[in-house]
């Protein structure tokens, strides 16, 4: 009954044989050893366990392991390179979390989000992280963080297509 | 963004750290997802746990069949309460002349009260396995009569959750001050109001969790678990399974939220260590979110009758309260307590010469209460600040004015209440005065008057809150009120903090660093801040009641003082000066006005170490501990005024501006403060309009997931608009109060008082929370308006013929 699957997670590739019923961030945690990924609901209603499939952010708890085989997934351990990505940096500097938990997730939404609009107001923002719950913040911090990853990651950006010309 | 207009209060001290919007030490580690919780915790062989829980709120357990769990492959163990005669009860840390206390065994026994009430405990393998086992637990039950809503069960013909009792009522307690009789003959008006304070959930975003590995050739039992009591749960634990305390050591990695809902001692908390000494491995058990709506304590529920006898001047002359607290089916370690906390802080920020509250606690077929955030405040600022509005509308007065006039002078604190508190410092009429100015309000007045015309409904709502924190004194608390902070100098000069306090998102590692690093004179970066693992910190009591700075950084605090005389000591005797002549600044020990002596911190230190050349009776090394006993609590304070338009045809409310002056005392770090108000302000406002937690009539909870249970999402929160007015505290020597629950306690009764406010020409004049639009709007199409106002009549009416 078990399946085979090869998934290439933060550029590293597992091969593992599963369970079909196998949840993909359970994968992530129990195969691939990568706890940064949370669970809140197992239902797809808090975030918690937001990664990027294939570069698209995803509710990993309602994702099967079998499903991504042969699929590229990033997780909050995958995004900093030796610094900090932008919005981690934004949500260290905005005190864009307190218990931490929804935060992974939460990053990787913005992710999603700021790929898509790079410069969002703070209703599309609002909106953007609607599929993520946070108990601790008021949102209020982490709204804040997104514009201001926002900010930082276009200012990056600006500065790189110069130093192409 | 937070505006911070008023300047932040600092501490005394070099102040170069505190009162600064300082990053968080703690967050590096979190932003990268490398650092642990509970669940995060491997350990070689470790099993995974299960439990079957009871579908029936009220049953009689005829039988239960574990033979198919106990054989599907990959099973260790099944276990029921047969087999855990050796496992003490879940733990009620309250003592009451009549509290009646259940037994509360941690797997069922021949009954369940509650739907989740653990039955059966499967251990296997895998977690898969484990669920798969546990569906196979066949277990036979004979319904029961359910007891759900209070007032039927306290009458005669109720069904009894307890026979042996003889009644549904937990307890009675009363509390009386002054001539209420009196009040009432000497009252023009006496203002009444029934209040539904409803259950909710507290829903930290970390389920709970547990790993417990038991080691026989050591003796040692080590806990993992998502806690905010690490060293009350070590004892706990201990007396649970019958092992000596000295053998248990109880860890608390990260912790994904709490708010008081991991101030307890769970059924959990007592099977899996248990099984882990039994079956010799280490096990885990983590909640799944529906068994964390269901089984995680709620929060309050409560029945209030509330009466404000007055002269029609708005002199308040009294307070009576009947209030019914909904218990459920068993204490947890706290649950008789919360409503004593109401009664306590039920006069709230006023002069009330005559005070007169009874409590019944009531045990229904539910999930028990117990202290979610603001634990028991909540519901008396929501009593008092709601009942403050519908008095001033029952005048005919500005409820800021009404307020204000029943408010103590600032020169008359400590100001002793009619529930026999001693508020220790405030000045109620400067945060009214701010907020009033920030929120624009005669200009929202103005705005309301012209809105009223042209049929919108703007309301606006307040409350001037207080709160009890810092808890407490030991005398008050049932477990010891204290806190203890050890503060070690490493022979390199670094600094390591121990703390009692077992912050989880509080940021603690980051304020007791800037705290520490301006009596040291040396960075933040230089301090470590260790908490929540029994085995390195001192005996501690934890975090909750907005205590962790006051009295948790109090306890460091004093431990640093005796530090300084140590170093004063020392570098006096290095230095060939007086310890009182000796200055410890920017890295440097040395002579007051003498620049030529002095030492490098480093150095001085390391001479503590070496010990080669030391004074007479100088203990080598550098460390000290404190246990820090408050005098007294603390009262912050403040006032939050919202600002709503609500949709009379379809009952939706918009909250248009929010803002927030709290007064904590003296600021550590501002960033966090505001985190913290947001944070608070959030869940509050939830309460008012989102949060509900339903059962049935069967006593099935009806929002066990969070599709049904409305935790608000990012665009269902306003934006804050915060200030503070700095008023220090005279019981800790940083002057600090707490803010943990500021936010909750004020917004709840803010927005409702909106709310009402807005519908005030329908005829509104209360709606129970949660205020969801269909609610509103049944309250606006049952309502009478006044008959003097005209123009917004007509347009109710249509209102209602619309919908």
């Amino acid at each position: 009954m078990k399946k085979n699957v090869r998934i290439v997670i933060n550029g590293a590739e597992h091969r593992a044989e599963v369970e079909p019923r196998l949840l993909l961030v359970h994968f992530l945690r129990e195969v691939a050893g990568l706890t940064g990924t949370h669970i809140g609901c197992e239902t797809s209603l808090c975030g918690a366990c937001t990664v990027l499939l294939d570069g698209m952010a995803v509710k990993s708890c309602t994702v099967l392991a079998v499903q991504a085989d042969g699929r590229s997934v990033t997780t909050i351990e995958g995004l900093a390179q030796e610094n900090l990505h932008p919005i981690q940096e934004a949500f260290w500097e905005e005190h864009g979390l307190q218990c931490g938990y929804c935060t992974p997730g939460m990053i990787l939404c913005a992710h999603d989000l700021l790929q898509q609009n790079a410069s969002p107001t703070e209703e599309e923002i609002r909106d953007g992280i609607g599929g993520n719950l946070c108990r601790c913040t008021g949102y209020q911090h982490i709204v804040n963080a997104v514009k201001a990853a926002s900010r930082k990651m276009n200012q990056r950006q600006r500065a790189a297509a110069r130093a192409a010309d | 963004m937070a505006t911070n207009g008023k300047s932040n209060g600092k501490p005394k001290g070099n102040g170069q750290w505190v009162g600064k919007r300082f990053k968080r030490k703690e967050d590096p580690r979190l932003v990268r997802g490398i650092s642990h919780y509970t669940d995060d915790i491997k350990l070689p062989r470790l099993a995974h746990c299960v439990f079957v829980r009871s579908p029936h709120a009220h049953a009689r357990i005829v039988s239960i069949n574990t033979d198919a769990a106990r054989s599907h492959p990959g099973v260790l163990a099944v276990v029921t309460s047969s087999d855990l005669e050796s496992l003490g009860m879940i733990p009620c840390a309250m003592q009451m002349p009549d509290l009646k206390i259940p037994p509360h065994p941690a797997l069922a026994k021949g009954r369940v009260r509650y739907v989740g009430e653990p039955v059966a405990a499967v251990v296997a393998e895998d977690p898969y396995t484990a669920r798969d086992a546990a569906e196979m637990v066949a277990v036979d039950y004979e319904p029961l009569p359910v007891v759900l809503d209070m007032e039927k069960a306290l009458e005669k013909d109720s069904a009894l959750i307890y026979q042996d009792f003889g009644t549904n009522k937990a307890f009675t307690h009363a509390m009386k001050s002054g001539d209420i009789e009196a009040a009432y003959k000497k009252a023009d008006r006496v203002v009444k109001v029934r209040l539904l304070n409803q259950r909710v959930a507290p829903t930290a975003m970390e389920p709970r969790a547990i790993v417990a590995e038991y080691l026989p050739g050591e003796n040692r039992l080590t806990i993992w678990a998502s806690t905010q009591i690490p060293h009350l749960l070590k004892t706990q634990v201990a007396l649970m399974v019958g092992l000596p305390e000295t053998a248990v050591r109880v860890i608390a990695p990260e912790v994904g939220g709490g708010f008081g809902s991991k101030l307890n001692v769970y059924a959990e908390d007592g099977v899996v260590p248990w099984l882990s000494i039994k079956l010799g491995r280490p096990i885990k058990w983590t909640e799944t979110r529906r068994e964390s709506l269901l089984v995680t304590i709620h929060g309050r529920d409560t029945i209030n009758y509330l009466e404000l006898p007055l002269k029609k001047d708005g002199t308040i002359l009294g307070l009576r309260a009947k209030i019914l607290a909904d218990m459920g089916a068993y204490h947890q370690l706290l649950t008789p307590l919360i409503p004593q906390l109401t009664a306590l802080m039920l006069p709230g920020c006023y002069k009330i010469p005559a005070f007169d509250c009874e409590i019944v606690g009531v045990f229904t077929n539910k999930m028990s209460t117990d202290a979610y955030r603001g634990a028991g405040r909540p519901e008396a600022a929501y009593d008092i600040e709601r009942l403050m509005d519908c008095a001033a509308r029952e005048l005919n007065t500005d409820p800021a004015k009404f307020r204000s006039k029943n408010f103590p002078q600032p020169k008359e604190f400590p100001y002793t209440t009619a529930a026999g508190l001693t508020y220790d410092s405030a000045n109620y009429q400067q945060s009214l005065k701010r907020a009033l100015q920030l929120a624009g309000y005669d200009k929202l007045r103005a705005r309301q008057a012209a809105g009223r015309k042209q049929g919108k409904y703007y309301g606006i709502g307040m409350s001037t809150y207080v709160e009890i924190c810092a808890i407490g004194p030991s005398a008050a608390t049932p477990a010891g009120g204290w806190e203890s902070g050890t503060v070690r100098i490493e022979p390199t000069g670094k600094v390591t903090v121990l703390t009692g306090a077992s912050p989880h998102g509080q940021g603690q590692e980051t304020t007791f660093a800037q705290l520490v690093a301006d009596q040291f004179g040396i960075s933040p970066e230089d301090i470590t801040v260790i908490h929540g693992d029994t085995l390195a910190v001192p005996y501690g009591i934890g975090t909750f009641g907005s205590r962790g700075t006051a009295v948790g950084g109090t306890a460091i605090y004093y431990a640093v003082q005796k530090l300084k005389t140590k170093i004063a000591a020392l570098a006096a005797h290095l230095l060939g000066a007086k310890p009182d002549q000796i200055v410890i600044a920017n890295g440097r020990v040395g002579v007051k006005g003498n620049p030529k002596k002095s030492m490098a911190w480093g150095e001085l230190v390391l001479s503590a170490y070496t010990a080669r050349s030391i004074p007479a009776g100088f203990e080598p090394g550098m460390e000290a501990t404190h246990f820090f006993e408050p005098s007294n609590f603390t009262f912050p304070f403040g006032t939050h005024i919202c600002a709503v338009e609500v949709d009379a045809e379809t009952g939706e409310t918009k909250i248009e501006k929010y803002v927030a002056v709290d007064d904590c005392g003296n600021v550590i770090n501002p960033l966090l403060v505001d985190g913290q108000v947001h944070g608070g302000i959030a869940q509050g406002l939830s309460q008012a309009m989102y949060e509900e937690m339903v059962y049935n009539e069967d006593g099935q909870p009806v929002t066990g997931s969070l599709m049904d249970y409305a935790v608000p999402k990012a665009l269902h929160i306003p934006e804050f608009i915060l200030d503070r007015t700095v008023t220090p505290t005279p019981v800790n020597p940083m002057g600090v109060k707490g803010v943990g629950e500021a936010g909750t306690i004020a917004s709840t009764p803010c927005v409702v008082n909106a709310v009402c406010d807005a519908l005030a020409p329908l005829g509104v004049n209360n709606i129970d929370m949660p205020l969801k639009p269909e609610r509103v709007w049944r309250a606006i199409a049952t309502a009478t308006p006044p008959a003097a106002v005209t123009a917004t009549k007509s347009s109710a009416r249509t209102a209602r013929r619309t919908a």
